[in-house]
């Protein structure tokens, strides 16, 4: 089933797309992130435009973490106050962002910026999750009980502008939330994730949220970021599309129902190591490209009708 | 095709006995028409052919040159750096045709001479590609971009390799098939046609030529780039809308 993809402007398998939204959806279903960082690369890896594939990514992502947050604001674990001072960092975050990928695209430098920002970190995402849950494992092998998280960081308790966030029971600086947010929406913008697999430990180890209200208050972030991500990549770089954002987001619904089957059967340190293989996985094949010599050094872009000869 | 192979030669007697209805005029020494003026992209598009034809009123070469519209491309090399390889040096050139086909009825070399081709523009070696900002840009440099642009063209498959065959018949009548790949930009082209004689151009006429998309998937496309920012909000309400319903689907599921 052959569809043109209007702004991508490349002609897929539309079941090539609904198959890699399911794969992935499947993914994130077992293992409870996103997956917006194996979906850009594959995106990529079939023809669509780098650019491309981060503006319709963060479209799907829209559409994904609102379905995503509805579940979690049933069961009352979404911290509006937090969610809203994250926010407002990110709002920060991602229009900085957007500009830095204008600029980056007009020096032609963007491939290598998304490249590398997802070197370098899911290189380290990897290597902390692989961390973890390698000791996990082998604690649980020992039969010993996990160590109690968190001998208290002094240095965040010293910050000022402090905030009472009674749905997570934490009294704590504004700034921290406003930070992460930040960070998380540079993230959103550059890379077309939605930054979830970099903000639920941020918010889970820096601001020290209980594990119950991370993902709906991540989530519900997540959709003002990547809204706001859409929009901008849309009116400014029009990258965005909307037939592209559409299947990915219908593969991606039927595969999460049976990640979060699956994701039953596993353990939770178990699923961890698999996810940290395969964001290394990721990484390392991202890694090989940008050190390997190209074919052909040259390459060009086409910028628009200029005055043209007769 | 055979129904346009037919419609073709239609045009091309009818053509013919316009041309010696009035074989005193000398204005006209040629006359030129392509079987199709508008080439329609729609999804299933995979490529097309079309067919100049033509006739001229006494013997001579037939140069045609198909040129799409001219457009800055930019032209990047890339250099290692610290292991890695990034975008190094730029040069961007202007009035770059999207697509670039000539197709002769003899060797070009044979019909005309190198100061006609290069007055004439034709020919991939005399093609005017001009950079931008050519203040303090090497001649090795600007050669070197410009073999680097023109290869890349055709690697993929819009500007020829060779050049292609003018067919001519009885000395008066001819026709070249112009194959355009499924990767065809978009706008208004030219056609040129030029009749050498001792190597000169005698007479020269242009034909426009029309590739345009078209279907749901061209509205989305002119829609996005012309009004981004209503579409950025549409993108948005149909995504959220998507959640919704998928949010939904999944609580009975």
């Amino acid at each position: 089933m052959l569809v043109h993809l209007p702004i991508a402007e490349i002609t897929v398998n539309a079941l090539v797309i609904l198959g890699m939204g399911g794969a992935v959806g499947f993914l994130s279903g077992l293992f409870g992130v996103g997956g917006g960082f194996m979906m850009t690369p594959l995106l990529i890896f079939i023809g669509v435009p780098p650019a491309v594939a981060v503006g319709s990514q963060a479209n799907q992502l829209v559409a994904a973490s609102v379905s995503g947050v509805l579940g979690h604001w049933r069961r009352g674990n979404v911290d509006i106050r937090m969610g809203t001072v994250m926010l407002c960092g990110s709002t920060v975050g991602t229009l900085i962002g957007v500009w830095v990928f204008s600029l980056l695209q007009a020096l032609g430098q963007i491939n290598l910026a998304i490249s590398l920002s997802y070197v370098v970190f899911l290189t380290l995402m990897a290597a902390l999750m692989l961390n973890e849950s390698i000791r996990a494992v082998w604690r649980r092998r020992r039969g010993g009980r996990p160590r109690p998280r968190s001998h208290k960081q002094p240095w965040r308790h010293r910050l000022p502008f402090k905030m009472r966030f009674q749905k997570s029971k934490l009294y704590i600086s504004a700034l921290l939330p406003l930070a992460v947010g930040a960070l998380g929406g540079l993230l959103v913008a550059v890379m077309g994730i939605g930054g979830g697999f970099f903000l639920v430990p941020a918010m889970i180890y820096l601001l020290g949220m209980p594990v119950s209200t991370v993902a709906g208050t991540s989530l519900f972030q997540i959709i003002f970021t990547t809204g706001m991500a859409t929009f901008l990549h849309a009116y400014e770089n029009q990258t965005v599309d909307v037939l592209l954002a559409l299947l990915l987001l219908a593969g991606g619904v039927i595969g999460a129902q049976f990640g979060t089957r699956v994701s039953g059967v596993l353990k939770g340190e178990q699923a961890r190591l698999l996810l940290a293989l395969m964001v290394l996985v990721v990484s390392v094949n991202l890694a090989i490209d940008l050190f390997t010599p190209p074919d052909d050094p040259y390459s060009i872009e086409v910028r628009g009708a200029g005055p043209g000869t007769p | 095709m055979i129904r346009g192979g037919g419609w073709c030669f239609g045009s091309v007697l009818l053509a013919a006995l316009l041309l010696l209805a009035a074989p005193a005029s000398r204005a006209q020494e040629l006359v030129a028409d392509l079987s199709n003026h508008l080439i329609a992209i729609s999804t299933a598009f995979t490529g097309t052919d079309v067919v100049l034809f033509g006739a001229v009123a006494a013997e001579g070469d037939i140069a045609v040159v198909v040129r799409g519209p001219g457009q800055d491309v930019v032209v990047r090399r890339m250099v290692e750096r610290a292991g890695i390889w990034i975008n190094g040096p730029s040069v961007t050139f202007s009035g770059v045709p999207s697509f670039y086909r000539v197709f002769s009825s003899r060797p070009m070399a044979e019909i005309a001479t190198p100061a006609a081709l290069e007055r004439e523009g034709v020919g991939l070696e005399h093609l005017r590609l001009l950079p931008r900002e050519p203040e303090g840009l090497s001649q090795a440099r600007t050669v070197e971009f410009r073999a680097a642009l023109i290869r890349q063209m055709q690697d993929a498959d819009l500007y020829g390799r060779e050049t292609g065959s003018v067919a001519v018949l009885g000395g008066r009548l001819f026709r070249a098939d112009v194959h355009f790949p499924a990767n065809v930009p978009t706008g208004q082209y030219i056609v040129s046609v030029l009749l050498f004689r001792e190597g000169e151009v005698v007479e020269a006429q242009t034909t426009p030529l029309v590739v345009s998309k078209i279907g749901v998937s061209a509205e989305i496309f002119t829609f996005a780039h012309h009004q981004s920012a209503v579409y950025g909000i549409l993108a948005l309400v149909m995504a959220v809308s998507a959640g919704w319903i998928a949010g939904l689907v999944f609580r009975r599921g």
